[in-house]
């Protein structure tokens, strides 16, 4: 009756043959290949720095001038614009402005990506039903696999820095503006789009025309939540070297310094929130003309 | 500008649709016989049209009626195949518009055909201007005469001064002005309108109807009108087929079907109808024995109208001319009014079920 208790599972050894054949198969992969992935990656690594460097090298005030402004030509709403230089300044005053300058910049750099990756793979998916079979338990995946797991083979391949920093981090952010493009393609007014096509829309027209403007509200939802899983993100990626905010909370962490974690876990709520209140009002505007304003 | 093409006629012929998996497999049942009922239940196929044969006038006014589900929303579709028609054919000056190739077709609908829908299908996103300018558009015209070519059809509709708002902030009927004045500034040949005033309110639907056969005398476009109601059809149709579980019932001018219904169903529909405004003077009149007799009446006048003139001008007799002014019949008031009542035979039927 043994085998009732104790699970009939393969045996210790072959297991750990088996571990160790997809282990060392992965490194001769790595040995082999992680030059030219890093190759490839080397213009991100680029757009990175000089996004860095654009950052934490322009005076402060600049910096905030520019924030602001986009708030407001995003929100029109200028309270949402004096919370954002508010919520910057308290975070100059405690010493935290380089440290969030690095992580704004590495969300926007994140951002960015994820949108040119994001949105194509959207329109794909929304275009074929098999497509989205196939492309929808790969997004389960990349979303509930704890992140640390799939850090393993970034770290083996591209070594521990930036780049691998921003790679783990569109993993876990991108699924959500892949989703809901397909999902606001996927929501256009069959009536809209039958006119668009008794017209003679060609396949190109009838997603710059009807689709991409009609789905675009949806498509903002998801490119706010893809930033707010970004910053998410930020404490995971320092651990292997994203530099930023996660930075001295990892340290706060091991070292148990209660309010430099606080602190910094303030700044990351912060910029959290100005991305999001801007983001949001910028999804609101874009719809606009569906205020009924006759009865 | 919108005479620059004849507009062709259009004839549909012996055209099937069958909805369901494999359509194509139970064609030759459906025209050996099947019925609507059969295909369902034995093969869960739904039948949509079955032998469809129309020759719809050119510059004239088609219209197709029926109820809701008889296919008429389908039929439509096929003429700039919006639906892919099961066997048949759509003849559109003499190119068959199921036989072409995709980039045929998109050229097709471009320059051939515009459609105004049922619910206005307007892109809400833009204003009444960029939806009126989209036919134009999508053909790759300059933007500068878009909007000149489309300010007229604005004008012409009656929405000068909304050139800017968006369709959200439009009633009903002023929607459906702008999926009419989109539709126009195609500048296409052939018109099809798929229950177009359908969603309006009655005295919005005469007024849009009368914009139509405004239009429509400067115009001269092929119109095919798919409707649900017998008195929109006998306003607007040249020439009215009614519909019926996918199947032609009847088909003639107005008149001929108020007067002629071919069966039960039909006489069914046609006897709430105001026969005073179908039918024409010269279906009642007399061979004149003679002189012409009272006042002259224009062949193509409809018997109300005739009562209103002869009682305006107390005559009991009157005498119909034709275009060149020429008698062609007498006209006795008591003929008249005789006729615009429902006949006392059909009266008398009803009373005995």
């Amino acid at each position: 009756m043994e085998w009732l208790y104790e699970f009939p599972s393969m045996n210790g050894a072959s297991l750990r043959a088996l571990k160790k054949a997809i282990d060392e198969g992965f490194r001769s992969f790595t040995r082999a290949y992680g030059e030219y992935f890093e190759l490839f990656f080397e213009p991100l690594k680029h757009f990175l720095i000089y996004s860095e460097d654009f950052m934490t090298d322009t005076p402060w005030p600049i910096i905030l001038i520019i924030i602001a402004a986009i708030a407001w030509l995003a929100s029109r709403d200028i309270r949402i614009v004096i919370g954002s230089i508010v919520t910057l300044l308290l975070i100059g005053y405690f010493d935290m402005w380089e440290d969030t300058m690095k992580t704004i910049s590495m969300i926007f750099v994140c951002t960015v990506l994820a949108i040119v990756i994001g949105i194509p793979i959207g329109i794909i998916m929304s275009r074929s039903d098999r497509v989205q079979a196939v492309i929808n338990p790969i997004l389960d995946v990349m979303q509930t696999m704890p992140s640390f797991v799939y850090l393993i083979p970034v770290v083996m391949l591209l070594g521990i820095g930036k780049v691998p920093g921003l790679i783990a981090v569109v993993i876990y952010a991108i699924p959500p503006i892949i989703r809901l493009t397909n999902l606001g393609i996927r929501l256009v007014d069959k009536d809209v789009l039958e006119a668009a096509d008794a017209f003679g829309s060609s396949n190109w027209q009838r997603l710059k025309n009807v689709q991409m403007p009609l789905a675009l509200p949806t498509i903002m939802a998801g490119i706010n939540q893809t930033i707010m899983m970004a910053l998410a993100m930020v404490v995971v990626a320092s651990m292997i070297g994203v530099q930023g905010l996660g930075q001295p909370v990892l340290r706060a962490i091991t070292n148990q310094y209660f309010t430099l974690g606080v602190f910094n876990g303030l700044a990351i709520v912060g910029i959290a929130i100005i991305f999001d209140r801007t983001s949001q009002a910028f999804g609101k505007r874009l719809q606009k003309h569906q205020e009924v304003v006759h009865g | 500008m919108a005479d620059a093409k004849t507009s062709p006629g259009i004839s549909v012929r012996n055209l099937y649709k069958i909805f369901g998996k494999n359509p194509e497999q139970y064609v030759d049942m459906v025209k050996g016989g099947m019925t609507k009922a059969e295909l369902n239940e034995q093969y869960g196929h739904v039948l949509g049209l079955k032998d469809i044969n129309i020759e719809m006038p050119a510059g004239g006014i088609q219209v197709v009626m029926g109820l809701s589900g008889s296919g008429k929303s389908t039929l439509i579709r096929h003429i700039n195949r919006l639906i892919d028609p099961t066997a048949g054919e759509v003849v559109v000056g003499g190119d068959d518009v199921c036989k072409m190739s995709p980039g045929q077709l998109r050229e097709f609908r471009r320059h051939e055909t515009a459609m105004v829908f049922q619910k206005f299908a307007l892109l809400p996103h833009r204003t009444v201007m960029d939806n009126t300018v989209y036919g134009l558009e999508v053909q790759g015209i300059s933007r500068a005469e878009q909007v000149e070519r489309a300010q007229r059809w604005i004008d012409r509709v009656g929405l000068t001064g909304f050139e800017k708002s968006y369709p959200n902030q439009l009633s009903g009927g002023m929607q459906q002005r702008v999926g009419l004045a989109r539709a126009l500034t195609n500048d296409a040949p052939i018109l099809l309108m798929d229950e177009a005033f359908s969603a309006l309110d009655p005295l919005i639907r005469m007024d849009m109807q009368s914009v139509l056969l405004d239009l429509q005398k400067e115009i001269r476009k092929t119109v095919v009108f798919i409707t649900h109601d017998l008195d929109e059809a006998l306003r607007l149709g040249d020439k009215i087929a009614i519909l019926r579980d996918g199947k032609i019932v009847q088909q003639g001018t107005g008149q001929e079907i108020v007067l002629n219904p071919a069966d039960d169903y039909i006489s069914n529909f046609v006897k709430e109808v105001n026969r005073g405004r179908v039918i024409l003077v010269e279906t009642i009149m007399k061979p004149l024995s003679g002189d012409p007799e009272g006042m002259g009446i224009a062949t193509g006048t409809t018997l109300e109208e005739a009562a209103k003139t002869m009682t305006d001008g107390n005559v009991a007799m009157a005498h119909v001319i034709d275009a060149a002014g020429k008698p062609v019949g007498s006209l006795d008031i008591h003929d008249v009014i005789a006729a615009m009542v429902t006949p006392v035979a059909h009266e008398k039927a009803m009373a005995a079920e």
